[in-house]
C-alpha cells in the first residue's frame, strides 16, 4: 500500500516537474500542423480525381507520392535542429555544385536544362535549394550579431545570389526568384534595416527597364504583356488564363458540383491537374471551396508563424519564418496566376497540384518546421 | 558553436524577429485579401459573364448535313451514289497558331501549295468560326492514322467523315446527271439567307446537269444537334438533335443500257444522241460526246485536270445535246412537208420537175440540189423526202409564207427552249419576218425562205429539239415536254403536253410514208437505220453545212480542215405502226447523215425494241399519266 502510494506520488512529482511526454512530442510531430496537412492532402486527392477526369491512375500515384512525402517529413522532423545548422553550409555547397553540374551535364526538356540524371533517376537540384538556401542563410545569420551589419548582409546576399544566378541560367526564372525570396525572407526577418530595404527597392525599380529589355526571354515578356491585356490574345498566350478565369467565374458562389465542372471536364483547361488545379476546385466547389482552401492555407501559415515565434534560437526562428513565408508566396503566386493577377510562371499549388518532386520538397520543409517546433522540448527533455 | 550566443542578445533578437514577422503578417493578410477579392470579383461580380462564356465554350449548335438524294436510271441502276470520304479539317476557333499547325500537318500528310491556298480562301469566307474548314480531302488510311496519333498536338485539327458523290458509271451520264462540286464564292454570292441556313454543314452543290436542276430536291433539309464538345472540338455527347431530312431520290427515264448502246454507237466521234419515249416525252438516252469523268469535280478538280478538259479542242465539257446549235438541214423536211400540206401549198398529187437546180423568178441566182442531175421530171412529196429532193421544197417554200412556216415549226418545238428539266438549254432559232427585222434590221427575202425550209441559213436547232420534233411527228402532233426525271421519291412525274397539233390524218399518213421510204425504199437515204430490223423504222437524214463554229472554241489550223466538213444528222422513230421511241443523232463533221448518223439510230432501235414488250409497256404506262397520245 505504502509502496503503491510512494510510486503514485513519485509519478506525481515527475508529472509536476516534467511536462507530460505525449506521443506527439516523442515523435516530434506538431499535431495541429499534421492534421491540417492531412486534411489538405485529402482535399488535394479529391480535387485531383476530378481534375484528371476521374483517372484513378493519377490519384493512385499521387497517393504514393503523398505517403513518401509524409514519411520524408517524419524523418526530417526527427533530426535535431543543431544537426541541420551545422551541416547546412555543406548541403548548400553540394547544391551549388549540382547546379553547376546541371549547366554542363543537365538533361534538356521543354527548352530548359533543369535535370540531372544519375543512374536512370532524374532529379532537379533547384528543388533541393528551395530548402538549402534559407537553411544556409539562417545558419549564416545565426552566427552573426543581429540586426545584421552591412558586411553580414553582403555575405547573406552572396549566399542567395550564387544559386539564384545558376538557376536563372537553366533558364528557370520562376524558381530562381522563389529561391532567392526564401533567402531574402530570412535576411529580412533577421532585421535587415528598412533603409537597406528601401535602397534595394529603389535599385530594383531603376533596373526594371534594362531587365525588361535584356534580362527577359521573349516568352517571359509575352506572359507579362498577356497579363496586362489577356483578351488581346485569347487563343495564344491568353488561352490558359481566359479559360481558367471562365472556369473560376462560372463556378459562382456554390460551384457546379463535384465532377460537374464543364470547363475542366471538357479539357478547356490546360494543366488542369497541375498548375491550374485551383480552377477546377473553384469551378466545381465555387467560392465556398476556394475560401475553404484559402482558410486551410491560412491556418497552416498561422501555425508556421506560431512555431517561429516559439523558436528559441535564431537558426530555427529564421528557418521556420522563411519556410512559412515562402509557402505563402507559393500559394499566392499560384492562385494569382490562375486567377489572372500574375503572369503565368509554372508554380504548383502546394500539396494540391499533381506532382511528386514539389510535394516531397514541400513536406520536407514542413518536417523542418516541425523540427523547429519540437526543438525546445528536445532541449528540455 | 554555443559560445556565439554569449555575444548576442537573445531577447532583442527575438523582439526584432517578432516585429518583422508581424509586418510580414500584415503583408500576408493584405495579399490574402487581394485573393479573396479576386475570387469575389470573378465568382460573384462577373459570374454571369463567365457563366455565359463557359456555356459558349461547351455547347455548340452543330448543323447536321442531310444526305443527298440518290439518282437511278429507269431500271434502278444507281447513277449517283454517296460514298464516305475522309477529310482533314480545321476549326479556326480552336487553333492557336495557324501557321505552326499547317506546318505540323504538312509533316504528316501530303499538302501542296494549292491545298493551302484553297484552304486560306475558304478560311476567309464568313462562316461560323466553330465550323470545321476542310484543308485536305480524301485522306487515305495511312494519313488518317498519322493525324489521329498526333491530334493531341494540334487542337482544332480533325478528321471528318463526309459523304461525297460518286458517279458509278463515270462519263456515261456526265452530261445528263451532271455533277456536284464544292460550294464556290459565286455560289455563296447567290445564296439567300435561307440558302445559307440550308447549306450549313453541306459542302457540295449541284453544278451542272440534273444535279443542278434538281438541287433543291436532292439537297434535303439540314438538321441540328446541340453537342457538348471539348477543347479539341471533339463531340462528347449530343444533348439534343433534330434529324436532317435526306434529299429526294430521283428515278430517271434514262436507260443505262440504251445510253451505253448510244454512246458505243457514236464511238469516238464528236456528237450527240437523244432518244425520247414517244408516248411520254421521257428522255431514254442522252449522249453528248466526248464526255468526261464527273467524279473529278466532286471534291475539287485539280488545275491540270481542268485545263486538260477546258483546253481540249473537242470541248468535252460542252453539252452538245442541249447547248449545241446546229443547222438541222434536211431533217426538217417531214415537218415542212406536213406544214405545206396543212397550209394547202402542196398535196399528195403535187409534183415538181427537178433538173438539179432551182431558180427564183426575177433572181439570177441558181440554187443547186445536192444531186447535180436532179431527181427527175415528176417528184412528189414522198419521193422528195425519201431522196431528199431540195428543189421540191424550194418550190414549196417559194409559194409559202415564212410566218406560217415559222408557226408550224414552233408547234414542234423549234426556235424555243424545249423545257427539259436540265439547267442550261439553248433555244435554237427558226426565223420569222419579225425576227429578221428585229435581229438583222432587214426585210425577209424570198431566198431566206428557201434556206429556212432546208434547215439552213438562220435555222439552228439542238439535237434535243430535233428529238422532240421527231417524237411529236411520231405521235401525230402531241408535243410533250421532254423529261429526264421519271419519279421523285417514288412519285411518278406526270408528262406534260405543251401543244397538240390538229392535222388531217391523211397528211400524217403521207409524212409517215415519206419517212418510212427514207429508210425502207431502195433509193432512200437512210437505209442503214433499218438494216436487219424486224420492225419498220421511219426517219430522215440531214447534212448541214458548217457555216461557222457555234461553240466559239479555239480551233487550230490543222484541225480546221476536218472541222469544216458537214455535220451528219439523222432523226427517226420506230416502229412505224406504233411508234415508241424517237431518236435524233448528230455527228459533228461526219458528212453524210444517212451514212454516218443513221446506223447510230439503228443501234438504239435494235436495243430498245429487243426488250420484252410487257416490260416496255409497263414502263410506258407507269410514266404516262398525262392525256392519251393520239396513236392513229
Amino acid at each position: 500500500m505504502a509502496s503503491r502510494d510512494f510510486s503514485h506520488r513519485l509519478s506525481d512529482v515527475h508529472g509536476s516537474l516534467r511536462r507530460p511526454v505525449s506521443l506527439s512530442r516523442r515523435l516530434h510531430m506538431d499535431i495541429p500542423l499534421l492534421v491540417l496537412l492531412l486534411v489538405l492532402a485529402a482535399l488535394g486527392l479529391g480535387v485531383l480525381y476530378s481534375a484528371s477526369g476521374g483517372d484513378m491512375n493519377y490519384v493512385r500515384r499521387q497517393s504514393i507520392f503523398m505517403c513518401v512525402a509524409f514519411v520524408g517529413m517524419f524523418i526530417v522532423a526527427q533530426i535535431p535542429l543543431d544537426f541541420y545548422r551545422r551541416w547546412s553550409p555543406w548541403a548548400y555547397l553540394a547544391g551549388c555544385v549540382l547546379l553547376v553540374g546541371v549547366l554542363f551535364f543537365g538533361t534538356k526538356a521543354m527548352g530548359a536544362q533543369r535535370w540531372l540524371e544519375i543512374g536512370g533517376f532524374r532529379f532537379q537540384p533547384s528543388e533541393v535549394m528551395k530548402l538549402g538556401v534559407p537553411m544556409a542563410v539562417a545558419a549564416y545569420l545565426h552566427q552573426r550579431r543581429l540586426p545584421p551589419s552591412l558586411i553580414t548582409v553582403i555575405g547573406a546576399l552572396a549566399i542567395v545570389a550564387v544559386p539564384a544566378a545558376l538557376i536563372v541560367r537553366q533558364p528557370d526564372l520562376g524558381t530562381s526568384i522563389l529561391i532567392a525570396a526564401s533567402g531574402l525572407f530570412a535576411l529580412y526577418l533577421a532585421g535587415l534595416s528598412w533603409k537597406m530595404i528601401s535602397v534595394a527597392a529603389m535599385a530594383l525599380l531603376v533596373a526594371a527597364y534594362p531587365i525588361w529589355h535584356w534580362g527577359l526571354h521573349d516568352y517571359q515578356r509575352q506572359r507579362i504583356l498577356t497579363l496586362l491585356n489577356p483578351d488581346d490574345d485569347r487563343f495564344n498566350t491568353g488561352w490558359n488564363i481566359f479559360n481558367s478565369k471562365a472556369a473560376i467565374g462560372s463556378g459562382g458562389i456554390y460551384g457546379k458540383g463535384y465532377l460537374q465542372g464543364t470547363q475542366s471536364q471538357l479539357d478547356f483547361l490546360p494543366e488542369s491537374h497541375t498548375d491550374f488545379i485551383i480552377a477546377v476546385l473553384s469551378e466545381e466547389w465555387g467560392m465556398r471551396g476556394a475560401l475553404l482552401l484559402l482558410l486551410l492555407y491560412v491556418l497552416i501559415i498561422a501555425r508556421g508563424i506560431y512555431i517561429s515565434f516559439m523558436a528559441q534560437y535564431v537558426f530555427g526562428r529564421l528557418l521556420a519564418g522563411s519556410i512559412t513565408l515562402t509557402f505563402f508566396v507559393y500559394v499566392f503566386v499560384n492562385i494569382g496566376m490562375v486567377t489572372g493577377l500574375l503572369p503565368v510562371v509554372g508554380v504548383p499549388l502546394p500539396v494540391i497540384s499533381y506532382g511528386g518532386t514539389s510535394l516531397i520538397t514541400l513536406m520536407a520543409g514542413f518536417g523542418l518546421l516541425m523540427a523547429v517546433g519540437t526543438e525546445r522540448r528536445r532541449v528540455h527533455f | 558553436m554555443p559560445h556565439d550566443y554569449h555575444l548576442k542578445d537573445p531577447h532583442t533578437e527575438q523582439r526584432l524577429f517578432r516585429n518583422r514577422m508581424l509586418v510580414a503578417l500584415l503583408g500576408v493578410v493584405f495579399l490574402l485579401g487581394v485573393l479573396v477579392a479576386r475570387f469575389y470579383n470573378l465568382q460573384v461580380v462577373n459570374y454571369e459573364d463567365y457563366r455565359t462564356q463557359s456555356d459558349e465554350n461547351r455547347i455548340q449548335v452543330r448543323p447536321v448535313a442531310p444526305t443527298r438524294g440518290l439518282i437511278y436510271d429507269r431500271n434502278g441502276i444507281l447513277l449517283a451514289d454517296n460514298r464516305a470520304s475522309y477529310n482533314l479539317s480545321i476549326v479556326r476557333e480552336r487553333v492557336r497558331d495557324m501557321d505552326a499547325t499547317l506546318e505540323l500537318i504538312g509533316n504528316l500528310v501530303r499538302l501542296d501549295e494549292n491545298d493551302v491556298a484553297k484552304f486560306q480562301k475558304r478560311l476567309k469566307r464568313r462562316r461560323p468560326s466553330y465550323e470545321p474548314v476542310p484543308l485536305r480531302f480524301r485522306l487515305n488510311d495511312d494519313e488518317i492514322a498519322r493525324i489521329s496519333v498526333n491530334q493531341f498536338r494540334m487542337p482544332g485539327v480533325l478528321v471528318e467523315a463526309e459523304l461525297v458523290r460518286y458517279y458509278s458509271l463515270g462519263d456515261l451520264f456526265a452530261h445528263s446527271v451532271g455533277y456536284v462540286g464544292r460550294i464556290s464564292d459565286s455560289d455563296l454570292n447567290n445564296f439567300t439567307e435561307d440558302d445559307v441556313r440550308r447549306y450549313r454543314g453541306t459542302r457540295s452543290i449541284g453544278k451542272v446537269g440534273l444535279e443542278r436542276s434538281y438541287e433543291d430536291l436532292l439537297l434535303g433539309e439540314v438538321g441540328y444537334e446541340n453537342v457538348e464538345i471539348n477543347a479539341l472540338s471533339r463531340v462528347l455527347r449530343v444533348l439534343e438533335r433534330q434529324d436532317p431530312k435526306p434529299g429526294a431520290d430521283l428515278v430517271l427515264n434514262l436507260d443505262a443500257r440504251l445510253q451505253q448502246v448510244a454512246s458505243d454507237a457514236l464511238g469516238d466521234r464528236r456528237g450527240a444522241v437523244v432518244a425520247i419515249d414517244v408516248n411520254s416525252g421521257g428522255v431514254l438516252a442522252f449522249v453528248s460526246k466526248p464526255s468526261f469523268d464527273p467524279n473529278l469535280f466532286v471534291t475539287g478538280i485539280s488545275f491540270a485536270d481542268y485545263r486538260a478538259l477546258s483546253d481540249s479542242l473537242d470541248v468535252p465539257l460542252f453539252n452538245r445535246a442541249v447547248q449545241g446549235r446546229y443547222p438541222p438541214g434536211s431533217t426538217l423536211k417531214p415537218l415542212m412537208g406536213l406544214g405545206g400540206l396543212q397550209a394547202g401549198i402542196i398535196s399528195r398529187e403535187t409534183t415538181v420537175k427537178d433538173p438539179g437546180f432551182y431558180k427564183l423568178p426575177n433572181d439570177p441566182r441558181i440554187y443547186r440540189d445536192h444531186v447535180r442531175w436532179g431527181h427527175g421530171e415528176k417528184v412528189d412529196l414522198v419521193q422528195a423526202m425519201a431522196q431528199s429532193c431540195d428543189v421540191y421544197f424550194w418550190d414549196m417554200a417559194h409559194r409559202w409564207d415564212i410566218d406560217d412556216m415559222h408557226s408550224i415549226a414552233s408547234h414542234f418545238g423549234l426556235g424555243a427552249k424545249t423545257g427539259i428539266d436540265l439547267p442550261i438549254e439553248n433555244s435554237g432559232l427558226f426565223p420569222s419576218r419579225d425576227w429578221k427585222r428585229g435581229a438583222r434590221g432587214m426585210p425577209w427575202f424570198p431566198g431566206d425562205s428557201l434556206n429556212a425550209v432546208l434547215g439552213q441559213g438562220f435555222v439552228l436547232a439542238t439535237p434535243l429539239q430535233l428529238a422532240v420534233m421527231t417524237a411529236t411527228i411520231a405521235n401525230r402532233g402531241t408535243h410533250y415536254r421532254p423529261q429526264m426525271v421519271k419519279s421523285i421519291n417514288g412519285v411518278e412525274q406526270p408528262s406534260e403536253i405543251l401543244h397538240n397539233l390538229e392535222a388531217r390524218p391523211d397528211h400524217w399518213d403521207l409524212v409517215f410514208e415519206g419517212m418510212e421510204a427514207v429508210v425502207n425504199h431502195s433509193t432512200g437515204t437512210g437505209k442503214r437505220a433499218g438494216k436487219d430490223l424486224d420492225f419498220r423504222v421511219a426517219g430522215k437524214s440531214g447534212t448541214a453545212q458548217v457555216v461557222g463554229i457555234a461553240q466559239g472554241a479555239r480551233y487550230d489550223s490543222e484541225a480546221l480542215q476536218e472541222r469544216h466538213r458537214d455535220h451528219a444528222l439523222f432523226v427517226a422513230f420506230a416502229p412505224v405502226d406504233n411508234p415508241r421511241i424517237a431518236v435524233s443523232v448528230l455527228v459533228e463533221n461526219g458528212e453524210g447523215g444517212g451514212k454516218v448518223a443513221a446506223p447510230v439510230a439503228r443501234e438504239l432501235f435494235a436495243e430498245w425494241m429487243s426488250r420484252p414488250q410487257q416490260e416496255l409497256q409497263k414502263a410506258a404506262n407507269a410514266t404516262h399519266l398525262g392525256e392519251g397520245a393520239s396513236n392513229g
